[in-house]
């Protein structure tokens, strides 16, 4: 992340965080956008504001955008290909007789 | 939207890498979406950030010509219903801000270039809303031709654009509604309410169908959008499909689109409509429509007037901050 | 008789909620940041709902036929019952997020209270109201809190919205016959019971920001009794001007 700070290192604006809700009960945090804040209270609300004026959540946290560590497009062979291949890890692989109940 | 931090600084401007392009166009070509981390070529990034900002700042100039109407609105319902759609427009601004911020540029510097004339937005928000039935057209013309352009730009390759186009046309779906709502009450209403609805209508009929760009045969960077799948449809399409839409609608509540050439045309199945005006759209453009100076002074205020809000909490949340680093110091 | 005091009730509150309302939606489009623009919106929108539901409600009690609008768009000053202070003007961020402070800290006391009158369809409104006051207090006052503590500017820009208003913070808490027969019934709460409530609120939130209150400026009242400041009428010609010219229309 060593290009971070020069790319957002804006003083002008409030920081940016990253805003992740919680649509229903028992389901993920999912990303949904960001926003602009002077400090994480205010991000809170905000995001409160902006992202859930049509009741989209039960539950919000807000990151700020600089703490995300991400992954580097050129890495995606490396990071992702070996996964391909290890086909027995899925339940699909294997060869059972049809008529074999419960499993 | 993903954070702007993603983003690796722009190459030093050499050639670029004939690989790379290739590469980057069979993505595209594939419907493959190209986020904001992606190798892309220096124009698309531009393209894209002179695209979204103009967007944004539409939005939120946009703002303006309804919110003249938010203090005067003629029932509590109505006032309701425009507070949350101006409300949306800010929000909008805020999402298509956040999406070309993925692009490595700052809100603040975009608000600059907006506020020093260096940026556009639609020209369509340089005209008055001077009775409530404009309130109705906007609603009706402005909205319904914004979506027709918005749909498919929520299939543009760019990830975080197209996606933020997504929940904006999910959330503007009832802005065009609540338009036509209004504007028909009054084309069912008292002489003096039909009058205002038809005269909304006259004036905001052909800088509705300007809003769809020059023609395809002016358009200078159309083949090239297209290409990148930033843009889906010609503006000439975009624009016949309006007109499609909107002549029956306006017929259904009595009102009747100022043009006289307006007919259907049996065999194409489309309607026929008159010569555009575009030395109007040209002297809007560049600064001369009805409000021009008026919306820029308005949001030049707003922005230098919010300097020292703005300020004043970032300066409360640094003294907090090292409030708490001396606590924790002192344990 | 029971009614009309009721319906009085209901229009006093219902007004607060309806002034205070349009003077927020007159910042949306002009908010000092984007984000704080949409959560202006958002403030006024739930005091125009909260205004919508009490004016319907005054109107039902009152028993003339009046709805929302009727009332809303066809009393001039003297009939509008609202606190002075929600009609004071905008001025800049520091006035209009002090005058809200003021206001939230006596709303979030008294809806909760009010939410177990007697009266079921107050009682209604008073609990969806009570949930958006304990929101719009936490943000004004995080506001009053940053300006005070912000910068040089922003603390003297807060300190002079805090002299100019508070003068007006004393209405809230002023009973007459119609809250006091309405307190005793358990349909109403009596305002002076919210006072140390409200002190407990406010005290706090000013010393953190470091803002004192102005001493000796008196109290500035009469809205409960439709003794208005100038500023109200200004408001009503403008809130009022479509349904003043086209008398009978429907929207």
């Amino acid at each position: 992340m060593s290009e971070h700070g020069e790319r957002s290192g804006n003083e002008r604006d409030w920081p940016l965080f990253e805003v992740f809700i919680r649509a229903r009960t028992g389901l993920h945090h999912r990303h949904c956008g960001s926003l602009h804040a002077a400090d994480p209270e205010m991000a809170l609300a905000r995001a409160r504001d902006v992202y859930t004026r049509r009741g989209e959540g039960t539950s919000i946290w807000v990151v700020p955008s600089d703490r995300i560590h991400a992954s580097d497009p050129a890495d995606k062979d490396m990071l992702f290909e070996p996964a391909m291949s290890k086909i027995y890890r899925h339940p699909s692989f294997y060869d059972l007789p049809d008529d074999v109940e419960n499993m | 939207m993903y954070t702007q931090g993603l983003n690796q600084a722009v190459e030093d401007s050499g050639p670029e890498d004939a690989e790379l392009l290739a590469r980057f166009q069979a993505k595209i070509d594939r419907e493959e979406k190209i986020e904001p981390n992606d190798w892309m070529p220096e124009a698309y990034r531009q393209t894209l950030i002179r695209q979204i900002s103009q967007h944004a700042h539409s939005e939120i100039v946009g703002m303006l010509p309804e919110g003249n109407w938010l203090t005067r609105a003629p029932s509590l319902r109505r006032k309701a219903i425009l507070l949350a759609k101006v409300q949306d427009e800010g929000g909008h601004g805020l999402y298509l801000y956040a999406a070309a911020e993925t692009l490595g540029i700052s809100r603040a510097e975009m608000v600059d270039r907006l506020l020093e004339g260096r940026a556009r937005y639609s020209s369509i928000f340089n005209y008055p809303t001077i009775t409530w039935a404009d309130i109705g057209a906007v609603g009706w013309l402005v909205d319904g031709a914004a979506i027709m352009n918005q749909i498919p730009l929520c299939r543009c390759s760019y990830g975080p654009y197209a996606r933020a186009m997504i929940r904006i046309c999910k959330e503007e779906s009832f802005h065009q509604r609540q338009g036509y709502e209004a504007i028909s009450r009054l084309a069912k209403g008292t002489a003096a309410q039909k009058r205002m609805a038809q005269d909304a209508l006259d004036r905001w009929w052909w800088p509705s169908l300007m809003m769809f760009g020059p023609s395809d045969a002016d358009s200078p960077h159309t083949g090239r959008s297209m290409r990148w799948k930033i843009k889906r449809f010609t503006n000439d399409e975009l624009r016949q499909k309006f007109v499609d839409a909107t002549v029956p609608q306006a017929r259904l509540i009595g009102l009747e689109p100022p043009d006289p050439e307006l007919r259907y045309d049996e065999e194409s199945g489309h309607w026929h409509f008159g010569e555009i005006d575009w030395t109007e759209f040209n002297e809007v453009l560049a600064g001369n429509g009805p409000c021009n100076r008026e919306r820029m002074a308005a949001r030049r205020k707003a922005h230098a007037d919010g300097a020292w809000v703005r300020e004043a909490a970032t300066a409360h949340a640094r003294k907090k901050q090292s409030r708490m680093a001396m606590a924790a110091a002192a344990e | 008789m029971a009614d009309a005091l009721t319906a009085a009730y209901a229009l006093r509150l219902g007004d607060d909620a309806l002034i205070l309302s349009h003077r927020l939606s007159e910042w949306v489009g002009h908010g000092p940041e984007l984000e704080e623009d949409i959560a202006l919106a958002n403030t006024s929108l739930d005091l125009l709902g909260q205004a919508r539901l009490l004016l319907a409600c005054a109107g039902e009690r009152e028993g003339k036929g009046r709805d929302e609008d009727a009332l809303a768009y066809g009393r001039d000053v003297l009939d509008f019952s609202n606190l002075l202070l929600v009609e004071q003007p905008n001025g800049d961020f520091a006035q209009t997020m002090v005058r809200q402070f003021l206001f939230d800290a006596y709303a979030v006391e008294l809806w909760p209270r009010l939410s177990a009158s007697r009266d079921e369809a107050l009682a209604g409104v008073a609990g969806k109201a009570a949930k958006e006051a304990a929101y719009h207090v936490e943000q004004s006052a995080a506001w009053v809190v940053r300006m005070g503590d912000g910068t040089e500017e922003s603390h003297a820009r807060a300190q002079s919205g805090l002299n100019l208003l508070w003068p007006y913070a004393g209405e809230i808490f002023e009973a007459d016959e119609v809250e006091a027969a309405l307190a005793e019934k358990g349909i109403a709460v009596a305002p002076s019971a919210l006072r140390e409530h409200w002190q407990a609120r406010v005290e706090p939130v000013l010393e953190e920001a470091g803002l004192a209150p102005p001493e000796g400026a008196g109290v500035r009242k009469g809205g409960r009794q439709g003794r208005h400041s100038e500023h109200l009428g200004h408001l009503l010609a403008e809130f009022q001007f479509m349904q003043r010219a086209y008398p009978g229309a429907e929207w």
